[in-house]
């Protein structure tokens, strides 16, 4: 169904039924999975939809490396609990993606072929402990950034889910801050931790909104769909506004010499990142592609005999209920 | 006697939880179905906190100012006092899944047990940790028997963990002087009572599951009196104990 969608000619459909759907689109009303849609809008909602899922899976990875070295009994349950609201999201998301049309399974083979994506961020590797914190306040933070603006996007479905998975967002970005705030007022070797992490993953969680507006394939027919409320750069410097003057709380270094307040804008400046190693991730060559793409696929194909065994008792049971009846 | 009975009783409850729900979340990311993965770390969340209530009672009860986290972090192998069951490894998610129920049920019999005994502070968190339990138990027991009665590789893999762990129940029912401690003071039952209650759950499960409980009596054992822990045991150790370890006094 996903590859008829990729083929099918957005100029078949009727300028009428377009006109209409756009001038709903303008009058903020919701679309729901019932409403006609064009195929380009259902596309490109398959195509978002369907990566958000796939990166809070993803996602599970490099937090679950580290599941086992927590170093509280207590750090440990946050970052259990944590992950385990990520697959919940997760499930949610391939639910919304499932209203358009396509299956949770179709979409993971699709995953597993490489032919869709997921954030490119989670192909950075968590190397110390405060990269643990530093996922929850920058990455998590970022993301949070992004999808509060999406609880405005046209897509009903994609709307709700939104709003239920901020809330659960911003729990995993406080208690990223404050795992954090004790490594960076704790012990000097505590502290080089913190300054390492945010070093690493400063760039790529700015990297999480995207290049800049006028390089962005998607960017313009989704701003009129209302896919996409604000652009790229305007969340990134929202973010980059939040996040500064925390990063100064904490006695951190700044992770990019770049970053000053400029009064005349009212916002802080700060250098663009190297948008090569962006595209250079995005096409396979980050530090984890590789593994994490295989952790997945390796992880679906041992799991094929027990996805198998469970529906073949379930069979069995359904058969023996008729028979009974 | 009576403190130091307490103390080694509550470790054995602590590290069991503890050790058992570490397992469990070497899983994460890494399940059959989204599901699953779920699943596995409530799971293991939930053991996590009841090890946070064990090991806390244990180091008040001890008073040497130990916290949970001291007690989980800084001790090392020989003064573990979990069943062999829980360190071992996960094998594949069969495997996983059949060490849970095995663990499970005597965990939900041993909760229902402990909530009426003498010390307040253990019915208290039996009380809270029998809901959990019971949920485990319904969730490790129909998955049993999902892949049992599955397919025909489903129900073979299921047989040969089976097989695998069977040695390994028997420790769960084992007394010694510090469970005649418990029995006298009223605080917990003896194991070897509870082992009827676990026959009857556990062959049920696993009759409806079609897998054939091994016949040989032997069971392995060491883990619940520190004697002889398995391999195992070191390597779970220096990966969780590792931050602990290596930058001594630090706040996390």
């Amino acid at each position: 169904m996903y590859a008829q969608m990729i083929t099918a000619e957005a100029s078949d459909e009727d300028p009428k039924l377009l006109e209409e759907f756009q001038a709903r689109i303008d009058r903020d009303e919701k679309i729901e999975p019932k409403d006609w849609m064009p195929m380009a809008y259902r596309k490109t909602l398959i195509r978002q939809i369907g990566q958000h899922a796939h990166s809070e899976v993803v996602g599970q990875l490099p937090e679950g490396n580290w599941i086992t070295r927590a170093p509280t009994l207590e750090r440990k349950a946050i970052l259990l609990a944590k992950v385990q609201d990520e697959a919940g999201h997760g499930l949610y998301l391939y639910s919304a993606a499932e209203t358009l049309g396509v299956s949770r399974d179709e979409l993971v083979e699709l995953l597993h072929e490489g032919k869709m994506k997921y954030s490119s961020i989670f192909n950075y590797p968590t190397l110390n402990w405060a990269d643990i914190g530093a996922v929850g306040w920058l990455v998590d933070g970022a993301a949070i950034v992004n999808q509060v603006a999406l609880q405005r996007t046209s897509y009903g479905p994609y709307s709700r889910a939104m709003i239920r998975i901020c809330k659960e967002e911003s729990f995993h970005a406080r208690q990223g801050y404050h795992a954090i705030m004790q490594m960076a007022f704790g012990t000097p070797a505590q502290k080089a931790m913190a300054q390492d992490a945010v070093n690493r993953l400063w760039f790529p969680a700015i990297m999480m909104f995207g290049p800049s507006d006028s390089e962005s394939v998607h960017s313009e027919q989704s701003m009129q769909w209302k896919i996409k409320v604000r652009s790229n750069d305007d969340l990134r410097q929202q973010f980059v506004d939040q996040t500064v003057p925390q990063i100064e709380y904490l006695g951190l270094d700044l992770p990019d010499p770049g970053i000053k307040w400029n009064e005349e804008r009212g916002h802080y400046d700060y250098s663009d990142p190297d948008w090569s190693e962006f595209f250079n991730v995005i096409k396979g060559k980050g530090p984890c592609n590789v593994d994490r793409l295989n952790d997945r696929t390796n992880a679906w194909e041992d799991g094929a005999w027990v996805r198998d065994g469970l529906l073949a008792h379930g069979r069995k049971k359904a058969a023996a209920r008729t028979a009974a009846e | 006697m009576a403190d130091n009975a307490l103390f080694q009783f509550l470790l054995r409850m602590g590290d069991n939880s503890l050790i058992l729900g570490h397992r469990v979340s070497e899983w994460c990311g890494h399940s059959p179905v989204l599901e699953e993965d779920i699943a596995l770390a409530n799971t293991a969340l939930d053991l996590i906190g009841q090890t946070q209530f064990w090991l806390g009672l244990a180091g008040e009860v001890e008073g040497k100012g130990r916290s949970a986290d001291d007690l989980a972090f800084l001790r090392d192998a020989w003064d573990y006092r979990n069943v062999l069951l829980c360190e071992l490894p996960n094998g594949d998610f069969g495997q996983t899944l059949m060490r849970q129920f095995l663990y499970d049920a005597w965990a939900s019999v041993m909760m229902g047990r402990l909530m009426t005994s003498s010390d307040e502070r253990v019915a208290a968190i039996a009380a809270k940790a029998s809901k959990e339990v019971a949920y485990h138990v319904e969730r490790s027991g129909d998955t049993v028997v999902g892949l049992g009665d599955g397919t025909e590789e489903s129900h073979a893999r299921m047989q040969a963990a089976l097989d695998y762990l069977w040695p390994y129940v028997g420790e769960m029912f084992d007394s010694d002087e510090v469970d005649a401690a418990m029995v006298k003071a009223g605080i917990a039952p003896d194991p070897a009572s509870l082992r009827e209650e676990y026959d009857a759950l556990v062959g049920k499960v696993l009759g409806q599951a079609t897998l054939t409980i091994p016949t040989d009596t032997f069971h392995h054992k060491g883990g619940r009196t520190g004697y002889m822990h398995t391999e195992h045991l070191g390597h779970l150790l220096c990966t969780m104990q590792w931050l602990q370890r290596a930058y001594p006094g630090a706040t996390w």
